[in-house]
């Protein structure tokens, strides 16, 4: 009997490489440097494809510990949310491959006080960093201009970078030699201009990691999953403006549901809250890892703990 | 595989090679004008195959053979439940959409004192998500030394759900066969080594069986499918014998694929997995391509996540799940009581509907057609405007149910308190908080 042949996609496309950090002799200052994509097939079906890099797990950290944090998620770092340089070592020690950080829409959020903080946590790790703003168009751009040149030569990646406000950010990335994160709504065509626009202006294309934008488990991650399959399987089919890295943020999702909140009065059926707050981070995390995200951004340990050996088993 | 209209068109009297058939060509008696307008409805699937009484014999085979799903519908039951899995017709959810969410299963052993506790744990398992009561599917009872016909009673009686009876030899599986009379389980499983033992027996109980690889071997796998299928068991799934995360993403995605882009026939069966008590490995099998995931452990902690991992994924992309628009009461509000607004989108509304509800606060829920949006989304796309929410207040007839005229909105729609205001005269607009968790809290302190 004539054998059955495994079919395997021809794939024209490839992800670009992308290198986040540098170290001293690349003008920075990092131990290490990570470096994400560069598959020529689906997330892991290494049959078919190279997968030359596994996916990398940024851990958030946050430049004071934010008031909307469940008490079980700030209790994980065992003190060292207190202060923005211990919290970036501790996720360094808990096997981190990238440091988020994060600054919190507060009051003594300035340019300066970013200029410091991020100095501290530079000089507190090794990793490479990403650096979010407070979430607010305007005021990212204040703290993102400032962070980019207090961090030249870092090759930080500078999110979040959306339609709204991406001119200012890019223009301070290819001043100083960063990265940006291009967000956009979950849409793929959305994802694509807005890879345009930026390289329009200059920047090169593996300065560029985009983020469709997620959703948690139970709150729309289906939507999520299916805008990354799409953008994946397009950079594949060799759409040269979909073929970057993808980073998303499972971490914050996931942490703002109920279900990751709430320890008391819920349903029986949701069992220990600990391990279903920890499990609804990390099922958003490995979903999201199996349409094809590069990047995901963790906030608690033990997520990162077991997202990471759900990669090593399937890298093998 | 599903023919094209014009590969049907070949089948069909007008393309025969048979003058006699073809005498019958574009005759009309099926209704419709000619052959080819017929081939067209039959792809479509809008008219039968029968009513053409001319058609050959070979091509009659083809088209039917052609009907068949690519991936069979097996179904299993028990006392009081069934689960149907396979069918499914795409590898990806945007393609289409996945039809049969796969039956989660967890695992007792014979050697088990509290095999019966646990399925009856299983049974009694349900959790509420976005208005839906979900369960998980029913119990694995493996032979593991111990008594396995008495321990598959002891299950069945306590769970009501379809069983998959595990064992490989085939006086013990046949023990099992008979103490799960009555119900349709699954077999577990036929080997190399026992595979015209347990085909006879599937034949005889009438039962599903499962097949098993050796680990990854696809091609044994499909050779040995093809051997009990001769034997005369049509309703398999496959096991590929992976366990690991790597080893099983290849072999079912490589399984998926063959039975739906190359139409192979012989591996055209649902998968089952076998995810120890991983959770990212139950979760892989949702996402890729398990038809039955079996658990080591039933804790609701993991079984509530992957029971929801399921449904979203499950969920067809291109409708959204939504509720219909209107006046919600929640725990028989009165006149004085507060009015809420928010959008249909199934999962917005039950976010905040089980808030209020859980909290024993009386209140008036709104529900604005945002066509099926969250919140923010909808205010993105202007589904949820000013305008909208105006006329949802003015045309539900809600003015007339209180005797106030205060709102509170989403605290994430904030930017829309002028904009309302001047559209609602009159009305105090409030701005709530903006996880609906916060809400019975704000019902507390801010309202009265
Ligand atoms: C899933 C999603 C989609 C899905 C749609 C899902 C759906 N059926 O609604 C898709 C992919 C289709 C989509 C499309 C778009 N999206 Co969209 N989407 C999301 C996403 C990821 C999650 C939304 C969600 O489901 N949340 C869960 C539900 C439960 O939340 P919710 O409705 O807000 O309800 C909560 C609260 O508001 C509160 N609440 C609700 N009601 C009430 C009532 C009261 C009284 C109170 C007090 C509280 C309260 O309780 C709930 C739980 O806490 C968000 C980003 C994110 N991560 O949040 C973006 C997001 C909402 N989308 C956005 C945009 C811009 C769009 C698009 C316009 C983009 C585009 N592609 O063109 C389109 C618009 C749709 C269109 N044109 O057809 C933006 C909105 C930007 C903004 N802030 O202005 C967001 C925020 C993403 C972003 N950061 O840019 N989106
Ligand atoms: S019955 Fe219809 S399909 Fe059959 S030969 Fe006549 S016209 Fe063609």
């Amino acid at each position: 009997m004539p054998g059955i042949e495994v079919p395997k996609e021809k794939w024209s496309g490839k992800v670009r490489e992308v290198t986040l950090g540098a170290t001293a002799a690349e003008g920075g200052t990092r131990a290490r440097t990570v470096t994400v994509g560069g598959e020529t097939t689906l997330p892991f079906l290494k049959f078919e494809g190279e997968i030359p890099h596994p996916p990398a797990i940024a851990i958030e950290v946050r430049d004071q510990p934010p008031s909307d944090w469940p008490a079980l998620l700030l209790q994980a770092w065992d003190g060292a949310t207190q202060d923005v340089a211990e919290w970036a070592k501790a996720a360094e020690a808990a096997g981190a491959d990238l440091v988020a950080l994060r600054f919190n829409a507060s009051e003594q959020l300035s340019a300066p006080y970013a200029r410091q903080v991020l100095r501290r946590v530079l000089s507190a790790t090794g990793l490479p960093l990403v650096v979010f703003g407070p979430g607010q168009a305007d005021w990212d751009n204040e703290v993102l201009v400032a962070v980019a040149e207090e961090g030249k030569g870092e090759r930080l990646v500078l999110g979040v970078c959306e339609e709204k406000n991406y001119r200012t950010i890019v223009a301070a990335a290819l001043a100083h030699g960063h990265l940006v994160d291009a967000r956009a709504p979950m849409d793929v065509n959305l994802s694509k201009q807005l890879n345009i626009l930026i390289h329009d202006m200059g920047l090169p294309v593996e300065r560029i990691i985009m983020d469709p934008t997620t959703g948690a488990l139970g709150y729309g991650i289906e939507y999520g999953y299916s805008v990354m399959e799409r953008l994946r399987i397009a950079a594949l089919q060799g759409d040269s403006m979909t073929q970057l890295p993808m980073l998303v943020t499972p971490g914050e999702e996931a942490w703002r549901t109920k279900e990751a909140r709430a320890a008391e009065g819920v349903p029986a059926a949701w069992g220990d809250y600990v391990k279903r707050a920890i499990n609804w981070e990390v099922l958003t995390a490995s979903t999201l890892i199996h349409s094809g995200a590069d990047i995901v951004v963790l906030r608690h340990p033990e997520s990162l703990r077991r997202v990471r050996a759900m990669i090593n088993a399937l890298i093998g | 595989m599903a023919l094209t209209g014009l590969q049907i068109y070949k089948l069909l009297p007008a393309s025969s090679t048979n003058p006699e058939v073809k005498a019958h060509a574009n005759c009309k008696e099926c209704g419709y004008p000619t052959c080819l307008a017929f081939a067209m409805k039959l792809a479509a699937k809008q008219a039968d195959l029968s009513l053409c009484p001319y058609v050959e014999e070979e091509s009659k085979r083809q088209l039917e053979e052609s009907a068949a799903p690519p991936i069979r519908l097996i179904t299993v039951a028990g006392s009081a439940k069934k689960l149907e899995v396979g069918n499914e017709l795409v590898l990806h959810r945007h393609e289409k959409t996945f039809y049969h969410p796969p039956g989660l299963f967890v695992r007792v052993k014979d050697t088990q004192p509290d095999a019966a506790q646990v399925a009856k744990a299983v049974a009694d398992y349900t959790v509420d998500y976005v208005g839906m009561s979900l369960s998980l599917d029913g119990v694995a009872v493996e032979a593991a030394g111990g008594d396995f016909g008495a321990t598959v009673a002891a299950v069945k009686a306590a769970c009501p759900f379809p069983l998959i009876l595990m064992a490989t030899d085939p006086a013990t599986a046949e023990a099992g066969l008979k103490a799960a009379q009555g119900t349709t389980p699954l077999l577990w499983a036929a080997s190399a080594e026992n595979w015209q033992a347990m085909a006879q027996l599937a034949a005889q109980y009438k039962v599903p069986l499962a097949v098993l690889g050796p680990n990854g071997d696809l091609n044994a796998l499909a050779d040995l499918a093809e051997q009990v299928k001769n034997a005369g068991v049509e309703d398999l799934v496959l096991d590929p014998g992976t366990r690991d995360h790597a080893s099983s993403l290849a072999a079912f995605t490589q399984l998926r694929r063959l039975a739906l882009r190359k139409n192979e026939r012989k591996v055209g069966y649902p998968l089952i997995a076998f995810a120890g008590d991983d959770i990212t490995l139950a979760a892989q099998h949702i996402a890729k391509y398990a038809g039955f995931i079996v658990l080591d452990q039933f804790d609701p902690a993991m079984a509530y996540p992957l029971i929801v991992l399921r449904a979203n994924l499950f969920t067809d992309p291109q409708k959204p799940i939504q509720v219909l628009p209107g006046v919600y009461e929640i725990n028989h509000p009165g006149p004085s009581d507060p009015l809420m607004i928010t959008t249909n989108f199934s999962i917005t509304y039950f976010s905040v509907a089980n808030e209020v509800e859980s909290s024993g606060l009386p209140g008036w829920l709104l529900v604005a057609d945002a066509e099926g949006m969250s919140v923010l989304t909808a205010w993105a796309a202007g589904k949820f405007d000013a305008e909208r929410i105006a006329k949802t207040v003015k045309s539900t007839g809600i003015e007339q149910k209180i005797n106030h005229k205060r709102l509170i909105i989403p605290g994430h729609v904030a930017v829309l308190l002028g904009e309302i205001e001047e559209e609602l005269p009159g009305w105090e607009i409030n701005v709530g908080p903006r996880e609906a968790v916060d809400l019975p809290n704000y019902l507390k302190t801010r309202w009265g």
